[in-house]
């Protein structure tokens, strides 16, 4: 039955039941339906399908590799298959959406696209996508943000984007999404909103998640490939839920297969300083799309926390609302700490410094081995879906482990 | 409201201000009404206004600050006679937050009579038309310059109130001309409605308002007061601009 569900959702107007739709100002409904259209006809056009692929093998270096993690499977007691989105071109899995819609953006005659960035990987990606087709490239950014990602900054100039630093709100990603917004009701008839994340008004969640697919489409064969079956579960870390929905998609009809997605616990649920949309939100409607939201008992929005910049965010695509509301996938949060001890354990182990993000990915499941064992009876063979390295956090992790000053 | 704005035998005015900006905000309503306003935009304000410029996100902010709630507004209002309608605007969440039954209701409770919602668009619409409805509230809904005409008669009959013809392709705020592309929008409404049309985004000055309100019913003033109100006017102050551009739409129309 979800195997069904998933191949049809969402419906004709991007609703995964009650969650999702196009929550947008008049002014952008032209402009999203052009973007649907083109995006439909992309996804059944082989020619359209033949350029993105082969960008992907040439340019980006996909299909990533499904490694077997030796050393940290004896530590966590399970089998853990890595996904090495880290080690895609660009330093993340966000260079799979931004490819795919950067050549959505050629077919539709537009010749600029803006982007909003957290941690800086979908501000470098789209930077990158729009230096290899010769589109202008602005990327909103939280000035938060911008410090926090300094180096990422530096990546997007030298690739020849604008960086505008968002000084609105909480000064992170949800207010660059917003100033970005503002920019594309101003630009829509030769701008594209390249969204780096599965949220945002219908199509983006739905287009966002079928270039990011082959995540899962490839981590499934590979699996198979490498143990004879499925694994036993799939994890993610989840900030909008690009990543995640990436790898899930292809096992959602797999009911052996458990879906485990992560989100930033910050400084723990309690504190109230957290990015744990499942665990401390309500739904809402936030960015164009009704989902999960982090908001206050007047529908405000609430700033959101975590050490890692690409989860601080109060929304959550609303594919992951309707898995989560349905039980096929299970939404768990990881704090800061918990990620950090999971990071440093990949380094040690590995030899993988990981991205912030993915390091939750890595601390979730560890956290849910013990009792899958228990299910089990034996050791559980699980991918984590690592989305992206660690090189644009050495800053912050050298500050929390007081390497770095 | 529909009625009286058809009755109304002029040009229709529509001031707006940001709900709870400062203390004495409801005297900024008075001040408009004494102005010659026909009717009130009320904006509950939202943490995340994306269509917003500068002028009222920083209204938004800083009503939010102060602790401002939409509960609040309405019991700021609630007993009060303007002697014109009050129309609330806001963003989708604060509705959906409450649910638009309850939501419609408390709004009719505290004694408005129209409601905007600028990010909800025909599609999402549904709920929330059926709500106010049953509240007897007047939802207007937003047309927009990119409009197709098949939308643009869908979005006109579908409106209560009035339709909110959004003037220009961007956010809210001060602009230095009235965009070109208005004129057009407006004749494309009325072309499909008898609805009362209402020009509003980027009404600055009182020459803007005297010829939006050439072509339209009327003209809805935002940011240009608001911006008043934020650089410490009072309302007699803010009052006595909006009077300016009741004269001149008067003059001019």
């Amino acid at each position: 039955m979800t195997a069904s569900l998933a191949g049809l959702l969402p419906d004709v107007a991007g609703h995964f039941g009650r969650y999702g739709g196009r929550f947008v100002p008049e002014a952008l409904v032209a402009a999203l339906n052009q973007l649907d259209a083109a995006y439909r006809h992309a996804m059944a056009d082989e020619a359209f399908q033949a350029e993105f692929g082969a960008l992907l093998r040439d340019y980006a270096g996909v299909p990533s590799l499904l490694y077997r993690a030796t050393r940290l499977s004896e530590s966590v007691g399970a089998n853990i298959l890595l996904k090495r989105e880290d080690l895609n071109h660009t330093g993340a899995h966000k260079v799979r959406n931004v490819l795919g819609q950067a050549l959505l953006t050629k077919r539709m005659g537009k010749r600029r696209v803006i982007a909003e960035t957290g941690a800086g990987q979908h501000g470098v990606a789209s930077a990158t996508a729009a230096a290899l087709m010769d589109l202008e490239c602005v990327v909103y950014m939280g000035e938060v943000d911008t410090e926090r990602q300094a180096l990422n900054v530096a990546r997007m100039k030298m690739l020849g984007a604008t960086v505008v630093p968002v000084t609105s709100g909480s000064r992170t990603l949800k207010d660059a999404l917003n100033e970005a917004l503002r920019d594309w009701v101003s630009t829509v008839d030769h701008t594209h909103y390249c969204i780096g994340t599965a949220a945002g008004p219908h199509p983006f969640p739905a287009m966002v998640r079928d270039f990011a697919r082959g995540i899962g489409v490839e981590a499934r064969r590979q699996c198979l490939d490498l143990t004879g079956g499925l694994p036993d579960a799939v994890g993610a870390c989840v900030g909008g839920g690009s990543n995640a929905i990436g790898i899930f998609h292809a096992f959602v009809g797999d009911e052996g297969v458990r879906l485990y997605g992560f989100e930033a616990g910050g400084e723990g649920i309690s504190s109230g300083r957290h990015a744990a949309r499942f665990s401390g939100g309500t739904p809402g409607v936030l960015h164009g799309t009704r989902t999960y939201v982090l908001q206050d008992d007047d529908g405000q929005t609430l700033e959101s926390h975590s050490i890692s910049a690409g989860l601080d965010y109060p929304g959550v695509g609303p594919e992951h609302a309707w898995l989560h509301d349905n039980g096929r996938a299970s939404y768990l949060p990881v704090t800061d700490d918990e990620a950090m001890g999971a990071f440093q354990l990949l380094c040690r182990t590995e030899g993988i410094i990981p991205a912030l993000e993915s390091a939750h990915a890595v601390a979730g499941i560890i956290k849910v081995v013990p009792a899958l064992r228990e299910e089990l009876g034996r050791e559980p063979t699980i991918i984590i879906n690592l989305s992206g390295r660690g090189d644009k956090d050495v800053e912050t992790a050298g500050a929390y482990f007081g390497i770095l000053k | 409201m529909e009625a009286g704005f058809r009755a109304a035998g002029r040009k229709l005015l529509m001031p707006y201000t940001t709900g709870g900006l400062t203390d004495d905000w409801v005297e900024y309503l008075r001040a408009f009404v004494a102005a010659g306003a026909d009717a009130i935009e009320v904006g509950l304000p939202f943490s995340d206004p994306t269509l917003d410029g500068p002028t009222i996100q920083e209204a938004s902010d800083a009503a939010l600050a102060r602790g401002t709630t939409a509960r609040g507004i309405l019991a700021d209002v609630t007993g009060l006679d303007f002697g014109v309608p009050l129309v609330a605007s806001t963003y989708y969440n604060l509705v959906a937050h409450d649910g638009p039954e309850r939501f419609c209701a408390a709004l009719r409770d505290a004694g408005f009579a129209g409601l905007i919602v600028p990010d909800l668009p025909l599609d999402e619409a549904g709920e929330l038309i059926a709500a106010a409805e049953a509240a007897g509230i007047e939802l207007a809904l937003l047309a927009s310059v990119v409009t197709p005409a098949p939308r643009l008669a869908q979005i006109a009959e579908r409106s209560r109130g009035f339709v909110y013809a959004v003037s220009l392709m961007g956010t809210t705020g001060e602009r230095r001309e009235v965009d070109a592309a208005s004129a057009a929008l407006v004749e494309r409404l009325k072309a499909v409605t008898d609805r009362p049309v209402l020009h509003g985004f980027g009404i600055t000055t009182p020459e803007h308002a005297a010829r939006a309100s050439r072509a339209a019913d009327g003209v809805i003033v935002g940011a240009a007061l608001v911006r008043r109100v934020l650089d410490g006017a009072g309302p007699e102050e803010v009052g006595g601009y909006l009077a300016t551009m009741r004269r001149a739409i008067d003059q001019g129309a």
